[in-house]
């Protein structure tokens, strides 16, 4: 055991590709010159540690005592290493703060000509308004080479938001505006954390960054800002699979923290309470808006209300009855339902 | 009031009730030594419990929210109640009267009263597993605690209240025995360095801790009537919260290993039979540690919204914590230079000590500075920054400090053999634990995540593995103890050589300590003369 331990250990040091440092890929010039600084200090901590601790063994088995009656020098202290070991320390230490502030400058100071999103992190998931009208959640794009601000609120706890790649991160607080500012240097797909503990399923509060060529964001905004007129079950698709629901529920009929979709249209729902309700429209509507009124058998009250609009409830309905007229065994029984 | 030959503290007097109402310094240390030891067995099981959950990204056997109470039990546990008590209340308490030639502490009923203290707030903590547990994390930041939170959040709370008590009577009650109750001879600069570490963390027991207490009314107040302190939605401010609980948290950071710190001294010069190596520079540092330590709780919210001087000025002081904390490792390892040095147990510890601490150490500077720690905070890489610092560090120092004591506390010894197995168990399986968090931060795995991406799996795996070895280390090392205590060999009255004037009188020590008042000649260290 001990063996694959070190194995493995050994694979995670030398043969992994970012190996050296461990730092995710560097997505923005800035996170380049805060890797340096990070390179920098493990260095130095490095060449401290070494000279400590190996001095530390080198005197523990040089003095080991040899006999009972040992005696030992009466030093009480050396003024000149004790100034050395305190000076040295401080002037690494003066080095790596100014440093520090360099970058956290660069960092915090928001350009001005920036593209400007607003994000609201909400318990639990993320979700972006763009100047366009355009709305997403849990996924949002942004072009390549442009400064982008991210203007961020939270209507009910803490949320942090976090971007490993660009080695960014601001806390969301409800009742102030707090912001950041990135300038993605790489297309592709980037991960968000949320970083300030929120809550149940704050470990599932992730988002996509998509970034993007110029041409292919202008695409992607004219394609999300079509959502309106999608048929109604497809755009119930899109906010279930991109929204919060996904994060305690399983498109599947598999459990997550909440019971799994699949099948669930015309289904007869048990509830904690012991009575029953067949899920219909209804039902869909309540368990949404009002989910602590009827919870399913085995499981925690632990859903939020979900602020959905009119249009929203009808596109999610639609979807759960496309789904089960998708499915043949299935039919039968929406027809049975129409019948009663 | 001497004692006939063949008595002492353990055996004056028989029966729980000699226990439950006594005034003995040394009875109330191992009064605390039991509590917190159980304690620490359950804030530990609960730690097993939440690495065993970790060990595959997804669901293993409990739900997101039982993770977040385990994970919130544990941290509450093993500060409040493991860490906080740990040095001060159960080895200071023991020790500090016995190191300065003193009968007592300065106010024994006082004593008694801080650990009911610790364990009625204990006690109405445990009770909110009654009420729907806890699930802030040990943090309680608002406005989550006020109105999401789990329905046993504010017993959790006030129980925190009511053990913050216990901790700053402790303090009142050292910092008067310091002062009042040395030994004739005994100086302030003849003081075990010990007493320096424990004199400097009462003073931060005594300033810092009321602002938690009242930092902790005010949101037990808002959770109760509704007053907007900390909820925006009734004007309040959730950062104004951060600020009030850091500002005793980041301070009683040094609580919990300044005390240590003083452990580590006096293992290092008994077991290398040496006078110490900076006398004054290690005392004053503890104090200097324990001044600055008041200035730096901002660097716990870089990423908060509070203003870029803010950050820049409390990234600065914490910086200069750094000194002091560098000299005295330094001057530890300077002690060594031409020892005596013996490989005993305790001593293995403080080398363990030294060893974990300086990575801890090393690794907060990644932190303090401001470039570097936005991108750490509040991933693994600070989860693993504080284990070795606390656990690293505090924790190690505690081991080395019972077995040194032991002889002392139970006149027995305990099994050397078996003692450093668990070092070797606790060290390696420490490092094979908390090491990986380094790089799964460094990654970005934020902290306080019940479910995880898949590329972060191996190294949790590795990180689970560790816990074992870790969990079994100290369930071999409470065997150690209680087999030790139990059937040990007799212990002589100073099995270490050591100078300091517990070493002097009988193991166990009588009733009230010394059969006769020592008088003091020289300092605590002088092996050479």
């Amino acid at each position: 055991m001990l063996g694959f331990i070190f194995s493995s250990l050994f694979n995670l040091i030398f043969v992994n590709a970012n190996a050296s440092t461990y730092m995710p890929f560097q997505g923005t010039e800035l996170s380049e010159s805060i890797d340096s600084l990070y390179g920098f200090l493990i260095i130095t901590s490095l060449i401290s540690f070494v000279l400590l601790i190996g001095g530390m063994i080198w005197f523990a088995f040089k003095y080991k005592r040899r006999t009972d009656n040992d005696s030992t020098p009466n030093i009480h202290g050396n003024t000149a290493l004790e100034f050395l070991w305190s000076f040295i320390p401080f002037v690494i230490f003066m080095i790596v703060f100014v440093w520090g502030i360099i970058i956290h400058k660069d960092m915090r100071n928001m350009p001005k000509d920036a593209f400007e999103i607003q994000v609201t992190g909400y318990q639990w998931g993320w979700k972006f308004d763009y100047k366009s009208g355009v709305q997403t959640n849990g996924e949002f794009a942004v072009p390549v080479g442009v400064p982008v601000k991210l203007i961020m609120k939270s209507d009910e706890v803490l949320h942090s938001f976090f971007i490993p790649a660009f080695r960014i991160k601001q806390d969301v607080v409800p009742g102030i505006y707090t912001s950041l500012w990135f300038n993605a240097r790489t297309p592709g797909d980037y991960q968000v954390f949320c970083t300030e503990y929120c809550g149940t399923s704050h470990s599932n509060m992730l988002a996509t960054l998509k970034v993007m060529a110029p041409n292919d964001f202008e695409n992607w905004l004219i394609e999300n800002s079509k959502v309106k007129d999608l048929p109604l079950a497809e755009r119930g698709r899109l906010i279930i699979e991109k929204g919060t629901c996904v994060s305690c529920h399983n498109i599947s009929n598999e459990r997550k923290i909440g019971p799994g979709f699949a099948g669930l249209w015309g289904s007869n729902r048990e509830f904690a309470d012991g009575s029953s309700a067949v899920a219909d429209e209804n039902y869909i509507r309540e368990s949404i808006l009002y989910p602590a009124k009827k919870i399913v058998k085995g499981y925690a009250n632990q859903m939020n209300a979900q602020n959905l609009s009119e249009s929203e409830l009808q596109a999610v309905i639609e979807y759960f009855k496309a789904q089960a007229s998708s499915n043949e065994s299935n039919k039968d029984t929406s027809m049975n339902l129409r019948e009663q | 009031m001497a004692s006939a030959p063949g008595v002492n503290y353990l055996n004056e007097s028989s029966g729980l009730w000699s226990w439950l109402t006594t005034l003995d310094h040394k009875r109330i240390g191992i009064m605390y030594m039991i509590s917190v030891l159980s304690f620490f067995l359950i804030g530990g099981i609960f730690a097993l419990l939440m690495r065993l959950e970790l060990i595959n990204a997804g669901k293993l056997f409990i739900e997101a929210n039982t993770y977040n109470q385990f994970m919130t039990f544990h941290g509450a546990i093993m500060t409040f109640m493991v860490i906080i008590p740990g040095v001060p209340a159960f080895i200071g308490n023991f020790i500090l009267p016995l190191q300065l030639g003193a009968k007592d502490v300065a106010f024994p009923r006082v004593n008694l009263l801080s650990w009911y203290c610790l364990m009625i707030g204990a006690i109405i903590s445990f009770s909110s597993l009654i009420f729907g547990g806890a699930d802030t994390g040990w943090t309680f930041y608002t406005p989550y605690s006020i109105d999401k939170a789990a329905g046993g959040t504010l017993l959790m709370v006030l129980g925190a209240f009511v053990m913050g008590f216990s901790s700053i009577l402790t303090g009142l009650n050292f910092v008067a025995t310091t002062h009042r109750l040395r030994a004739p001879g005994m100086t302030f600069f003849r003081m075990p360095l010990m007493v320096w570490a424990l004199y400097s963390t009462a003073i931060i027991q005594i300033i810092a801790t009321p602002v938690l207490g009242i930092t902790l009314l005010l949101l037990a107040l808002e959770k109760i009537l509704g007053i907007g302190f900390f909820d925006p939605k009734l004007g309040g401010d959730p950062v104004l919260f951060q600020h009030f609980f850091w500002f005793y948290s980041h301070p009683a950071v040094y609580i919990m290993i300044l005390p240590a710190m003083g452990i580590v001294s006096e293992l290092i010069t008994t077991f290398s039979k040496k006078q110490v190596f900076g006398y004054k520079a290690i005392a004053f540092s503890s104090v200097g540690i324990a001044a600055v330590s008041f200035f730096v709780w901002g660097h716990h919210m870089f990423v908060s919204g509070q203003s870029l001087w803010a950050a820049w000025l409390f990234s600065l002081i914490t910086m200069l914590v750094g000194v002091p904390t560098a000299i005295k490792v330094f001057n530890w390892v300077a002690t060594l230079y031409q020892g005596s040095i013996e490989f005993r147990s305790p001593m293995l510890y403080a080398f363990g000590f030294i060893f974990l601490f300086t990575i801890g150490g090393v690794t907060g500077i990644f932190l303090a500075t401001l470039g570097t720690d936005v991108h750490f905070h509040d991933t693994y890489f600070v989860v693993a920054h504080f284990h070795y610092v606390m656990v690293g560090g505090t924790l190690m120092a505690i081991m080395g400090g019972i077995y040194y004591w032991l002889p002392k506390m139970f006149g027995r010894m305990y099994n050397e053999f078996l003692a450093q197995m668990t070092f070797v168990l606790i060290f390696l399986g420490f490092n094979v634990t908390f090491f990986p968090q380094f790089i799964l931060g460094s990654m970005g795995m934020p902290r306080r995540y019940y479910n995880y991406l898949p590329e972060y799996e191996s190294l949790n795996q590795i990180s689970t593995f560790g816990s074992w070895m870790i969990g079994a280390g100290f369930f071999l090392a409470l065997g150690v103890i209680i087999h030790s205590i139990t059937r040990g060999e007799k212990a002589p009255d100073n099995p270490w050589g050591s100078k300091t004037l517990e070493w002097q009188t009988s193991s166990p020590p009588p009733h009230e300590n010394f059969r006769e008042t020592p008088v003091v000649t020289g300092g605590p260290y002088e092996f050479s003369s």
